[in-house]
């Protein structure tokens, strides 16, 4: 590397930043000159004004583009009403995709606020629980590139000789015949949502281990008094206290696993009946060049997430009665 | 939590591995295959493209590491004597990248496509072939190359590197020391496996594993097969004008089950084809496990450190054997080099990778192989890829490029490795196999 | 809420008898076991890909990681070489540094447009707030693979209706590309910020906010002076979520800064195999590389990234 490789990027960042100071002053004194006049809602322009912007353009502009091009044969060139959610629903290899995505956002949003919830309770107040936390908690900062190439040593398979994948050996050492886990339909599935719930889990227990302590020790001790079990306390006190942040750790989960693209890409390349909505819609708009079908794909992909949207509103409805 | 903190926090990170690893210096390259620009392209006056100095020519291929840097050294003179400041970026998704550039009008000014079929897709963004391009291309490349850089009838790439890719790996070692002889018809290397299978080696190596697009070296051999069982069907299956389950094809793919789905000659046993991956696959040829391992010319780099690639060394190659007497076919793969932008510095840049100074340049520069008719193969830096220049400028050898690469996505990068993985497997017979792909053909 | 106090054992409870304590005892240890068992599933990959990096590249193509522990080997030439080599796909320290540079404002953006946008979301009253909110909040789906070639073309061809330009296109080069980078990156990230960020704020006690406004203070003011004060921990614990993001990237780079320059670190993870991906076994070396920097800063912020979610959801 020369010189000139680290000034180039290092400037550049620094006037990246300088502007971006000059921009956020700007907006700042906008909203102070329309505050003294008293123009809520000039205000809330100012605020909402590079937000909104950048969504437009990078979010909304896309979007409507997409269910757009859903209705559209694969080149884009011709009107075809709803043919490519017939084969979204009627194709056997797609039908596939739909099961496995159900699969994966039932399993894993599940599995993994399940566990983080146990793993907390397991470790709250302990001693090192810190330690056991940022253990659990370390796969959350790998990225789906490098979880993939970390699971590789315990997935791979080698016919003969020595194994290089963990789960082949221990069977080995159990003195059973490696299987290669990858290619075995439908299992190969469990398998790659594994390695999500390897990284979700810590996301899980950490935002639901603090949210442990934070339910009162009072209701906790009246209800033992009461004489409740400690699973009925468990069940009938601490989980309806801490249920909001279960919602939330649960929302998230299921957003990032609808998502979910890279793993898939790089552990199966969607092959042997692991595809999922997400992976295939990469699939059919950059490589079998099939935009309509890719776009299908994508508006499956949001009529999923309705239901949440719909549970959140209502949330916020509740909330609002609640506050007047 | 302040911002600095958390910046100096990540700089600290950062400088420990900086530091950890500086401590070694920089990495040495003790690669013997690799060479020098020869001293004719060293010199500026072979480079009359014009002057472009300071002009950016982006190149995106598939091409990484190693290769990447030989390509690059192979230009360097170019970019040297012209001006043009080639940046070369090589990605490992080729398909989507270029999808989005393309379409999001952030095209690279030349992609190298080691896929005719997906440049076509591209046809409406390329620059066709300017007329001094296609004078090289026609001095240099046979016909059957540049056909599959043309569209509609308009030339618009030349070959890059080209592959050959009908080759069977062995042991010459092994050979002599049992007095076997290369077989030069498909009959003779049945025979010859069954004499090696009945003195208790498994005579067959195969291995079709490959991430994401595992199964592929797969359609290869089925490719190898119906190429040989002539070129009129070989062209009719890949441009569909027969479909995939006609029963030329079908009897193709059991022929290849001669070997594939035989029990007594796949090292290892069928079952394993699937999982082992290719690039270990041909290894244990080497201890004397296997004695064939059909792979194309550029396994030769992937043979452990130390081992001897020679036509009397440890491991070499030999064409894939005739079905009819004086044929003379070849399987190939390599990129197009095809451009999206008409400025001048791409055009220079253009004509010098379709020149022969290129093409005797990257020859030299490590292991390589071309078709380009200009070329010297005995420049070639290694053995094998000697032999599989000779046999590409050969003009009497019949090529045709890789099918799957030329049939639709859906099929050759898709159903068609699917299917003979499950083929291989014994979940689906060659009818099955061949009756599911041709369903899926868009 | 603070995680870091160590829990002092718990005292004998008074009237608790004997059978009673020993009861409490074993669930404990069980609950420990558990817990330890728990630990170490989640930790054996990483651990594995550590040792693994360290294992000469033949070592690591024919034998298991383990082996490592009854036949040492160990070399750091495949880190020096991932790092410092300057072939093609080597040299990943340029990498590091397009990241960091990508990072920081690709970072800062999204949470300052976020943090102004969930205020005016939360404490500004005006028609359809509640709209625009969940409109947002649903924008979190859109798949990001989608929005590449829209966005893409906003950039280098510019927006047009028919053959009317309304914005120009960027026409920018080499380095300057991060700066789409940086851009797409605080897109993408807005809709989860500004969804966390209202969280919180709504549930800033509303008191304090009449107080602020009988003083006569304006809505920058309350903002500046009341609510970002208060909102720290949730900017810090979104800030290390949009960096873990950010950082862990793989197709934003690659897209909006295409050429060798300026790809960051993860988008060329992948690439380092080799065109016909032999050279694999480079690969745990690199990934470590690539993993280290967010383990050690999200290690050291674990507590700051809590106390900010949480706050945000717990009594939502």
């Amino acid at each position: 590397m020369d010189i000139s490789d680290y000034t180039d990027r290092f400037g550049l960042l620094a006037v990246g930043l300088v502007a971006f100071l000059a921009i956020l002053m700007a907006l700042y004194g906008l909203a102070e000159l329309a505050s003294r006049r008293d123009r809520s809602r000039a205000v809330a322009f100012v605020f909402l004004a590079p937000a909104v912007l950048f969504l437009l353009v990078g979010l909304v502009y896309p979007a409507v583009r997409t269910v757009i091009m859903s209705f559209f044969s694969g080149d884009g060139s011709e009107f075809v009403g709803l043919d490519n959610y017939a084969w979204a629903v009627s194709d056997p290899d797609a039908l596939q995709i739909l099961v496995n995505t159900a699969l994966w956002i039932v399993i894993v949003p599940l599995l993994s606020t399940a566990l983080g919830l146990l793993y907390a309770v397991l470790i709250d107040g302990r001693r090192g629980e810190r330690v056991f936390k940022a253990l659990v908690f370390l796969p959350m900062g790998i990225s789906f590139v490098g979880a993939a190439i970390i699971w590789k040593f315990v997935y791979q398979y080698d016919a003969s000789g020595d194994q290089i994948g963990l789960l082949n050996q221990l069977l080995v050492w159990l003195g059973a015949d490696p299987v290669n886990w990858l290619t075995e339909s439908p299992w190969n599935n469990f398998l790659l949502m594994v390695v999500l719930i390897w990284i979700e889990v810590g996301f899980a227990t950490v935002v639901l281990s603090a949210a442990l302590k934070g339910v009162p020790n009072e209701i906790v001790e009246a209800a033992r008094i009461d004489g409740a079990s400690p699973a009925e306390i468990f069940w009938n006190v601490t989980v309806p206290s801490i249920r909001s942040a279960i919602v939330v750790v649960a929302v998230t989960v299921f957003i990032a696993t609808l998502k979910l693209f890279d793993i898939v890409r790089a552990m199966t390349g969607g092959h042997y009946d692991t595809d999922v909505l997400a992976h295939n819609m990469v699939e059919q708009a950059f490589r079998l060049n099939n935009d309509g079908r890719g776009a299908t794909m994508a508006v499956l992909l949001f009529l999923l997430v309705v239901p949440v949207v719909i549970y959140q509103v209502r949330n916020m409805r509740r909330q609002e009665l609640e506050a007047r | 939590m302040s911002k600095t903190r958390r910046i100096s926090c990540l700089a600290a990170a950062a400088g420990a591995i900086a530091l950890a690893a500086t401590a070694c210096g920089a990495p040495e390259d003790e690669d013997s295959s690799r060479g020098e620009v020869p001293e004719e392209a060293q010199d500026c006056a072979n480079y009359d493209f014009g002057s472009f100095d300071g002009e950016t020519v982006t190149i995106l291929g598939s091409i990484r590491d190693q290769e990447a840097d030989e390509m690059m050294a192979a230009w360097a003179f170019f970019e040297e004597c012209t001006g043009v400041n080639i940046d070369y970026e090589g990605t490992g998704e080729f398909e989507a990248d270029m999808a989005v550039r393309v379409d999001g009008g952030n095209a690279p000014d030349i992609a190298l496509f080691p896929q005719p079929g997906l440049m076509s897709n591209f046809k409406d963004s390329l620059v066709p072939a300017s007329e001094e391009v296609t004078a090289l291309a026609t001095e240099g490349w046979t016909e059957d190359w540049l056909n599959y850089g043309t569209i509609d009838g308009q030339l618009y790439a030349a070959p890059n590197s080209s592959n050959a890719k009908s080759f069977i790996w062995y042991s010459p070692t092994f050979f002599s020391e049992n007095g076997y002889e290369v077989p030069k018809t498909w009959d003779e290397l049945m025979t010859l496996s069954d004499t090696i299978a009945d003195s208790g080696i498994t005579p067959w190596c195969a291995g079709f594993e490959s991430g994401g697009a595992t199964g592929w070296p797969g359609t290869d051999w089925i490719e190898d097969i119906v190429l040989r069982e002539g070129t009129d069907v070989y062209d009719q299956w890949v441009s569909h004008e027969i479909p995939f389950n006609d029963p030329q094809i079908v009897e193709a793919i059991e022929k290849a089950g001669t070997v594939l789905t035989n029990e007594d000659y796949v090292f290892n046993g069928t079952d394993t084809i699937a999982s082992t991956p290719f690039q270990e696959a041909g290894h244990p040829i080497l201890d004397g496990s296997c004695a064939f391992y059909r792979m194309a010319s550029f396994y030769g780099a992937m043979w452990p450190e130390g081992t001897n690639v020679a036509e009397d060394g440890d491991v070499f190659a030999f064409q894939f054997p005739e079905t009819n007497e004086g044929d003379k076919t070849m399987l190939v793969g390599g990129e197009f080099v095809a451009a999206f932008s008409d400025s001048e510095a791409t055009e220079a840049t253009r004509q010098y990778l379709a020149s022969e100074v290129y093409h005797n340049a990257r020859l030299q520069t490590g292991p390589w192989s071309t078709a380009h008719q200009g070329v010297d193969p005995n420049n070639a830096t290694t053995p094998i890829n000697v032999l599989a220049t000779q046999i590409l400028t050969d003009p009497s050898v019949t090529v045709r490029f890789d099918g799957s690469d030329l049939m639709p996505g859906e099929v050759g990068a898709s159903s068609f490795w699917t299917g003979i993985i499950e083929w291989v497997s014994g979940d689906k017979d060659a009818q099955q196999m061949a009756d599911d792909i041709e369903a899926s053909w868009p | 809420m603070s995680t870091d106090a160590q829990a002092p054992e718990k005292p004998a409870r008074i009237g608790e008898t004997r059978g009673e304590r020993l009861r409490r005892v074993l669930s404990s240890r069980a609950a420990s076991v558990a817990a330890l068992i728990i630990a170490i599933l989640w930790t054996i990959p990483t651990f594995g890909l550590f040792i693994s990096s360290f294992r000469p590249e033949d070592d690591i193509r024919e034998s298991g990681w383990w082996t490592f522990f009854t036949d040492p080997s160990f070399t750091l030439d495949t880190y020096n070489y991932v790092l410092y080599s300057d072939s093609q796909g080597g040299g990943l320290i340029r990498n590091l540094i397009n990241t960091i540079v990508i990072t920081i404002p690709g970072v800062l953006i999204p949470v300052a447009f976020a943090a102004m946008a969930a205020y005016a979301l939360s404490w500004i009253d005006f028609k359809g707030r509640n709209l625009l909110y969940i409109s947002i909040f649903a924008l979190q789906v859109v798949p990001l693979q989608m929005a590449l070639i829209p966005l893409l073309s906003f950039f280098s061809t510019g927006l047009h209706i028919g053959s009317v330009p309304i914005t120009p296109e960027w026409n920018l080069d080499g380095v300057n590309t991060i700066v789409q980078v940086w851009i797409a990156h605080s897109i993408f990230g807005l809709p989860l910020a500004i969804f966390l960020l209202h969280n919180f704020m709504r549930e800033l006690p509303s008191d304090v906010m009449e107080a602020a406004r009988i003083d006569g203070a304006s809505h920058s003011q309350i903002f500046r002076k009341v609510v970002l004060p208060l909102v720290t921990p949730a900017l810090a614990s979104i800030g290390i979520f949009q960096f873990l993001w950010v950082w862990n990237d793989f197709l934003v780079g690659r897209t909006f800064a295409p050429g060798e320059a300026t790809r960051p670190l993860t988008a060329v993870l992948g690439d380092m195999a080799g065109t016909w991906g032999f050279g694999w076994t480079r690969l745990p070396a690199a990934a470590f590389i690539a993993i280290i920097v967010p383990l050690v800063v999200f290690l050291l912020l674990q507590r700051y990234f809590v106390r900010g979610l949480l706050a945000g959801s717990v009594k939502g």
